[in-house]
């Protein structure tokens, strides 16, 4: 436990002592205000029309400001996880240090969970500069709480599966771009899965929906907690981390 | 201290390491000695536990690296080849992580880590960010990170590749200072590295155990083939060298005579000596008193190409000592050490 954090700790300070850890923060921050204020002002603009035409529709700001938004925002991870993970990995395996982790008295799974983790950590980071956003919501308006935990417990699992799964990628390559790109695509491809069944309703078309990443999100964004949906997420988490130490574990044999 | 027994590591289509075995009493510094693709560095990465061996054992401290690697882990401070550092760190940050991994804590960490900026002398460069650090720093933060967990042994591959002259001196004496508290493998393909911080040598090439013996064993057997080189020109133009080379075979001590090549007017010849014969003086008096002029008489640098050749009958040239060996010396900065000694 204590060398998990040990490693958790020096990739926090990686990622915080270069330029990446408040790149990330500056677009996620500046991409969620930008869906935010657009959301916001259809939900405003909405609400004064129903205003002047003297007539009241069931206006709700969980329904029709935070579900979009999360639903988006929750797309706009996938573009910026590769960035996380790119170097866990690479760079150590480009710079020889893997050789002082791989000879040090900790074992592979703890060097792979405390890597991982500081990933999970600089992306609740990231969202929690979203809450800057989302106190205005519940300073001039009454929104319902619960929902909005449920999404945010939703992105966070979302972005752990991907995340474990890019840490894996980046076991593969000492090169940090190839890495990022490989995780692009998986991401790109796990979004857009649930495609098939737009046209086609044969089983595995609904095996591939099944495998998509973002369709396990819409009952968090909706605010419900669905194990089948949180198990979904966490087992891709502990595949993604279980392909992450057998690479470690292929690197010494093979090299 | 280290027990290697029947090692062998094979790659894909090569086989890095063959057969190798050897032991290691506690205490000594032992001089890992090859050219560069002998299997030094995969010897000491199965040392390490970072590469399982393909069959025999290997043990350090009683612990077998497949069995017990968290055990031997505990115990070797290992600095690779490139020193593994953060360039994003602070000495002293980096120097907290490694000593973290490798299992201190609290007020004894905050000890060894100052105790260990002595040692190496880095004090001065604590708050510095290891980008910023030259190679000769570098390199000394990298020694720290292998010994900040006081291990019983210490595995150095090539620990001076790269630094100035002073840079390696300074180095060398730091690691002979080590000796004692630890047992040291340091690997190496320059001769007078050995000669001057080990006690015991292990000679491979191409994977294969050539000799294991030590360090006056070894510089005695180099001498006795001790070469001289000698340029010698005509007073009034220039000379037929297989005349001079005649001349200079019949000096007293002499083994063998090999000419070189021509200097403009002069010739230049390669003379071997017998083991442990003196043969300067003679040669010079012999030169002077035919009525040559003698441009140029110093011993040859014996390289580890010509000791291999010795060591292995001559029949087993290591196609990459030729490559490797005599840049090594010029890097060495001082080619004739290993011969004044």
């Amino acid at each position: 436990m204590r060398n998990i954090w040990v490693i958790c700790q020096k990739e926090l300070h990686s990622y915080f002592s270069s330029p990446i850890a408040y790149l990330l923060l500056t677009i996620y921050a500046f991409i969620f205000g930008y869906f935010f204020w657009n959301m916001l002002g259809y939900f405003v603009m909405m609400g004064m029309e129903s205003q002047m035409r003297g007539q009241s529709f069931p206006m709700n700001v969980n329904e029709q400001v935070i579900r979009p938004l999360l639903s988006n925002i929750s797309v706009i991870g996938l573009f910026l996880i590769p960035i996380i993970t790119m170097r866990l990995f690479a760079e150590e395996k480009r710079t020889g240090t893997i050789e002082l982790l791989a000879t040090s008295p900790i074992r592979d799974y703890e060097i792979i969970v405390g890597k991982w983790l500081a990933a999970l950590l600089m992306y609740c980071s990231m969202l929690a500069f979203t809450a800057i956003d989302v106190i205005f919501i519940f300073r001039y308006g009454n929104p319902d709480w619960k929902p909005v935990a449920i999404g945010y417990l939703g992105l966070i699992l979302q972005g752990g599966g991907l995340l474990a799964l890019g840490t894996f990628i980046s076991t593969t390559t000492k090169n940090q771009i190839i890495a990022a790109a490989l995780t692009f695509a998986v991401c790109l491809i796990l979004w857009v899965l649930d495609w098939s069944v737009g046209f086609e309703t044969a089983q595995w078309a609904q095996v591939l929906a099944y495998f998509s990443i973002t369709r396990h999100f819409e009952s968090f964004s909706k605010g419900l907690l669905d194990m089948k949906d949180a198990v979904y997420y966490v087992s891709t988490i502990i595949f993604g981390l279980f392909l992450t130490g057998r690479a470690m574990e292929s690197l010494r044999w093979r090299s | 201290m280290i027990t290697v027994k029947g090692l062998t590591k094979r790659y894909a289509r090569t086989v890095a390491v063959d057969n190798i075995s050897f032991e290691v009493p506690k205490g000594q510094i032992v001089g890992f000695l090859g050219p560069n693709g002998a299997g030094k560095t995969t010897t000491m990465r199965v040392l390490t536990c970072f590469l399982p061996p393909t069959s025999g054992a290997a043990t350090v401290a009683g612990f077998d690296v497949l069995e017990q690697p968290m055990e031997v882990k505990r115990r070797i401070g290992y600095l690779p080849e490139t020193p593994p550092l953060y360039p994003e760190m602070e000495v002293g940050d980096y120097l907290e992580f490694v000593g973290k991994l490798k299992g201190l804590s609290g007020a004894d960490l905050a000890k060894r880590v100052t105790e260990v900026c002595g040692r190496v002398n880095i004090a001065d460069v604590r708050k510095k960010l290891i980008s910023k650090l030259s190679k000769g720093y570098r390199q000394r933060v990298g020694l720290a990170q292998a010994i900040i967990h006081n291990p019983d042994v210490l595995i150095l591959d090539e620990p001076t590749a790269g630094l100035d002259p002073k840079q390696i001196n300074e180095t060398r004496e730091l690691i002979k200072g080590l000796a004692g508290d630890h047992t040291i493998i340091l690997s190496t393909h320059i001769l007078p590295e050995v000669e001057q911080t080990c006690e015991q040598v292990i000679i491979i090439a191409k994977g294969k155990l050539v000799a294991t013996d030590s360090v006056e064993n070894l510089t005695s057997r180099a001498r006795g083939a001790q070469s001289v080189l000698v340029e010698v020109e005509g007073v009034d133009g220039a000379l037929d060298p297989s005349a001079i080379q005649h001349r200079l075979e019949q000096v007293a001590g002499v083994s063998r005579v090999l000419f070189r090549e021509t200097h403009g007017k002069g010739s230049l010849f390669e003379v071997e000596a017998l083991r442990d014969r003196a043969i300067r003086g003679d040669l010079a008096r012999c030169v002077v008193q035919a009525g040559w002029n003698l441009n140029e008489l110093r011993p040859a640098a014996m390289t580890l190409e010509e000791i291999f050749l010795q060591l292995t009958g001559g029949d087993t040239t290591p196609a990459e000592a030729t490559a490797e060996a005599n840049p090594a010396v010029a890097e060495g900065v001082n080619p004739a050490e290993g011969v004044h000694q």
